[in-house]
């Protein structure tokens, strides 16, 4: 095959956005029920606990663009992906569907907001109900909906198999008959099944071996080409996002720290976060180099520092990083950084 | 398109549902098929009484005071051999426990149904709802589990009196909470599977998401669960009635035939309570060894 | 050069299931040398794991090691007594779980199951015990040890547990250690402390490391050797710079290529077409030869483990000598 480059939309090419988060929060509470309600009154050390999984987050997502949304464990990049996938309400903030906002729009508009954002998820043996076949699981949604005639849908379910790279004689079988990759290619099946115009791609290849990760992500890039998908690709793996994305978001502890196009986020990297990240990814041109590490460890999204939350690994912070919560500014075309050097600069 | 794969079969051809999975691992154990196979012939014996019992011992017509009380193997006075001797009433033992062991299966199995029906539903929509409505169902969960049973139904039954149907509801109102708890604590952790997730995303309703996603996956532990409890309703129902709160004596369960016997025993006159003790057993221990394989052969923590 | 810590030969570990014979370590050898870290790199099932608990003596029925030596310092494991195995495990082989709870007793705290460990294959006092069990805690880079002594398990963070379950596997500073994926759950930024905590002790001390793990990238900066593992069996090994640089195996090949820094942004990786085979009923022959571009009839008949370039060996009949484009 004559390798053809997918055409990265320029970052300016302003297509209509297809999302857009204003300000959006998840906070998750614990509230205390009657028992731990006495026990404190009683003296006892508890308290109603709660975690900002995503704090304040602007993202607008364009059609035709594959975002690559990366952040270490318990940064919120799972919560926010689950949001823009319409099955988690945020706590705050508006999430604005084609410019329209998904609280303003009624059961019809609402379902059709949601069939059009479909998300394809990590572990591919949770993901598939195991107690149902392939053809169900692909074929529930379709026919519920009316996206296909019952008398049709053989040949509907073997044209999703077919274009997620399955063999169609296999779809009476059931999830546990199959190996990762093709379940996670019957994943990929059921939300093509629904005719989706934005797949949410929550690390949908993290728990692929290598192999089958690079056959997937060629699925991936595939589709893209073929039925003009938006992708918000989410992942803690910067080499596979770094191939992939056009754009790149970095968050850390509910917060986005960085945005760019995903050539400058790599070869320019403004926050140090983003660095220490780059310097860390294992590279395999790299030959018995020094590993240094990051200092310190990620912080308890329970108990976040004040200010920027990067500021106690932060070789370069100052006092101001340690009150002051740093707002994502442009640093260049289409690039934006939270981070409080840029203004000493 | 050149990259596209088209992914190998996987090596073994045969198209295996869960459910033949289940009866080969279920199969694996030679002791547990023993019980299957006693308790569906108990269940056989208790639908094919009318059929297959000697005598009607319901039909006092039949029934001969003359012969009462006569040890097993005796010919009574109609020329008709008592294998299992005969009660007080000149009733054949051996077409008591057949008919005691309908009224007892009956009893057993209903309730435990209808306290599967109630209690997996409490369960679910806890599970499911959350909140207050989760705290409300499981305080009232704890609250029954923290009573000891056989003082709830006893309670119950003095209220309502004795009957087949009092019985029953007894049952079901000591027992439900057992299905409520299990099957909440499923629903909590498939709840979190992603599957679940992937069909909110494809805008399915509530409704089917649980009773056609979230249900089925729950089941395993319920029919565990399910199964126990049927064997524990069976002992409660004969606790009862030997007790004399619980079934009528017009239509005797194997625990009243029990507390029918239960004067002679000390006369050596042992037959009358002996032979229906011995029938409970084997019902309950034939139950208990199913449910014992189907626990291992349902546990996920027991999955490879 | 004397006699290296660890010498495997042609090892072999196999599961006698209801199924069938499993043989999830077909004919393994590799060398390793005081200080050096081999990387065994494999997809899943391809027995990399089981080499490594067949080094540590850890197989389980219906496994067994069917065939091979493991010679540590000369000695065979393979046909070791446990009694004596059980004397060297812990003390001077050491294990490293991907999941660190595989090594941590989750009620226990960690000062006491640090001195159990060193009391176990050392006759000191309580006191020295804990010493050791301190120094071990600051070698891994644990801030304020003598406080997290008193922790248990539950209260450090996944990239923290992993480094007690390291500095425990240090407590005797064995000659060998196998680590087995063990930065694989923990974010990039923990695991090159880790990489670095690796790499510092394994000079320091002089240990033998084998760094098990599915992940090209990492052994690349970390490892001397590389051996590849697939279907049970080891097709290529060599010096790190070679077998990357210049991949003898397909499979190597393969590998390298499915990795997405080795590509051009936005072009289709160059993956490996199809699946692992099952292991239970594996092709004769090269077990790579469905999946592989230059399958000829000859790769029905088991292939040698040829040596095609100095210290660079590979289970293959048409090996890719030239080198590989970037």
């Amino acid at each position: 095959m004559s390798a053809t480059l997918v055409a990265p939309p320029a970052a300016e090419t302003l297509a209509e956005p297809i999302i857009e988060l204003r300000g959006v929060s998840k906070r998750f509470s614990k509230t205390l029920d009657f028992a731990g309600r006495l026990a404190k009154r009683l003296g006892a050390n508890l308290r109603e606990e709660v975690v900002h999984a995503v704090d304040g987050v602007d993202l607008t997502i364009r059609k035709g663009e594959v975002v690559g949304l990366v952040g270490e464990s318990g940064c919120g990049k799972s919560t926010l992906g689950r949001m823009v996938a319409g099955i988690m309400p945020p706590s705050d903030g508006t999430i604005l569907w084609r410019g329209r906002d998904l609280r303003s729009l009624n059961a019809a508009e609402a379902r059709n907001a949601k069939l059009r954002t479909q998300m394809i998820f990590q572990d591919p043996y949770a993901s598939l109900n195991p107690r149902l076949k392939v053809q169900e699981i692909v074929g529930e949604a379709p026919l519920f909906h009316g996206m296909a005639k019952r008398s049709e849908i053989g040949t509907y379910v073997d044209e999703q198999l077919r274009r997620a790279g399955l063999d169609p004689s296999l779809k009476a079988r059931y999830p546990h008959q199959f190996s990762g990759g093709q379940r996670q290619r019957i994943g990929i099946a059921r939300a093509l099944a629904v005719q989706p115009e934005f797949l949410v791609c929550d690390e949908a290849v993290a728990a692929l071996d290598v192999s089958i990760q690079a056959q997937i992500l060629n699925l991936f890039m595939k589709l893209r080409r073929e039925l003009d998908l938006t992708y918000l690709f989410i992942s803690h793996d910067l080499g596979v996002v770094e191939h992939l994305s056009d754009r790149v978001v970095i968050m850390y502890l509910g917060r986005v720290v960085e945005e760019a196009p995903a050539e400058e986020v790599f070869r320019h990297p403004n926050h140090p976060y983003t660095k220490a990240l780059l310097a860390e990814v294992p590279r395999i041109e790299a030959r018995k180099r020094a590993f240094a590490g990051v200092k310190g460890e990620i912080p308890s999204p329970l108990n976040p520092p004040s200010g920027c939350h990067f500021h106690p690994r932060c070789p370069f912070a100052f006092d101001r990083c340690r009150v002051e919560r740093p707002a994502l500014k442009q640093v260049g075309p289409g690039h934006r950084s939270a981070c409080h050097l840029n203004d000493a600069a | 398109m050149s990259t596209t794969t088209i992914a190998a079969a996987p090596a073994a051809p045969k198209v295996e549902t869960p459910f033949q999975r289940f009866v080969s691992e279920f199969a694996a154990s030679r002791i547990a098929l023993f019980g299957l196979v006693l308790f569906l012939a108990i269940v056989a014996i208790a639908v094919l009484a009318p059929f297959i019992a000697p005598q009607n011992p319901y039909d006092l017509a039949q029934l001969d005071i003359m012969d009462g009380r006569l040890e097993p193997g005796t010919v009574g006075a109609g020329g008709f051999t008592y294998w299992l001797g005969t009660d007080d009433q000149g009733r054949d033992m051996l077409s008591g426990i057949m008919y005691g062991l309908r009224i007892s299966l009956m009893v057993g199995a209903g309730s435990a149904i209808i306290a599967c029906l109630v209690g997996a539903s409490l369960g679910m929509l806890a599970a499911y709802a959350g909140g207050r409505t989760d705290s409300l169902i499981m305080r009232l969960v704890d609250l029954q589990l923290s009573f000891p049973a056989i003082l709830a139904a006893l309670m119950i039954l003095a209220f309502l009196g004795k009957g087949i149907l009092n019985v029953v509801f007894a049952l079901v109102i000591v027992e439900w909470a057992y299905y409520a708890r299990t099957v909440r604590g499923s629903a909590l952790v498939e709840r979190r599977r992603e599957y679940i997730e992937a069909a909110q995303c494809l805008a399915l309703p509530t409704r089917r998401i649980i009773f056609r996603h979230l249900l089925p996956n729950c089941l395993p532990p319920l029919i565990v669960v399910g199964t126990m409890q049927v064997a524990r309703a069976i002992a409660l129902e004969a606790t009862l009635s030997f007790l004399g709160l619980g079934v009528p004596i017009t239509e005797p369960s194997l625990g009243l035939l029990i507390a029918n016997g239960y004067e002679y025993m000390l006369s050596g006159k042992y037959w009358i309570s002996f032979y229906p003790g011995i029938a409970l057993l084997v019902t309950i221990v034939s139950i208990n060894l199913v449910g014992d394989q189907l626990r291992d052969v349902l546990n996920p923590r027991l999955k490879r | 050069m004397s006699a290296p810590t660890l010498e495997v030969r042609n090892l072999k570990t196999h599961f006698f299931t209801r199924g069938g014979v499993v043989k999830a370590v077909d004919d393994v050898s590799f060398t390793v040398e005081a200080g050096k870290v081999l990387g065994l790199v494999g997809e899943s099932g391809s027995g990399k794991t089981v080499t490594g608990f067949s080094i540590l003596g850890l197989v389980d029925p219906p496994g067994r090691i069917a065939g091979g030596q493991i010679l540590f310092k000369g000695r065979d494991l393979a046909t070791l007594p446990e009694a004596e195995m059980r004397g060297l495990r812990g003390n001077r082989i050491a294990m490293i779980f991907q999941d660190p709870m595989m090594t941590l007793n989750p009620v226990l705290r960690i000062d006491t199951q640090m001195i159990e460990t060193v009391q176990a294959h050392a006759k000191v006092s309580r006191e020295e015990a804990r010493q050791r069990a301190r120094d071990a805690l600051g070698q891994v880079g644990i801030p304020s040890p003598d406080e997290r002594l008193k922790s248990y398990p539950h209260q450090f963070s996944g990239g923290m547990r992993q480094r007690v379950a390291i500095a425990i596997a240090l407590l005797h500073k064995p000659d060998v250690i196998v680590a087995d994926e063990p930065t694989t759950a923990l974010d990039v930024t923990i695991q090159g402390q880790i990489l670095a905590e690796a790499q510092k002790l394994c000079a320091q001390f002089g240990t033998a490391l084998v760094w098990i793990t599915h992940d090209l990238s990492v052994v690349a900066g970390l490892a001397d050797d590389i051996a590849v593992m697939y279907a049970g069996k080891v097709v290529e090994s060599g010096p790190v710079a070679q077998v990357l640089d210049a991949p003898l195996h397909p499979y190597t090949l393969g590998l390298i290529g499915s990795v997405p820094s080795r590509n051009h942004r936005g072009e289709p990786l160059r993956q490996i077409p199809g699946m692992t085979p099952s292991l239970l009923n594996l092709p004769a022959g090269c077990a790579f030869r469905s999946r592989c571009p230059r399958a000829e009839p000859g790769c029905a008949e088991p292939p040698p483990f040829a040596e095609y370039r100095p210290g660079q060996h590979a289970r293959c009949i048409h090996p890719h000598q030239e080198a590989v484009a970037a």
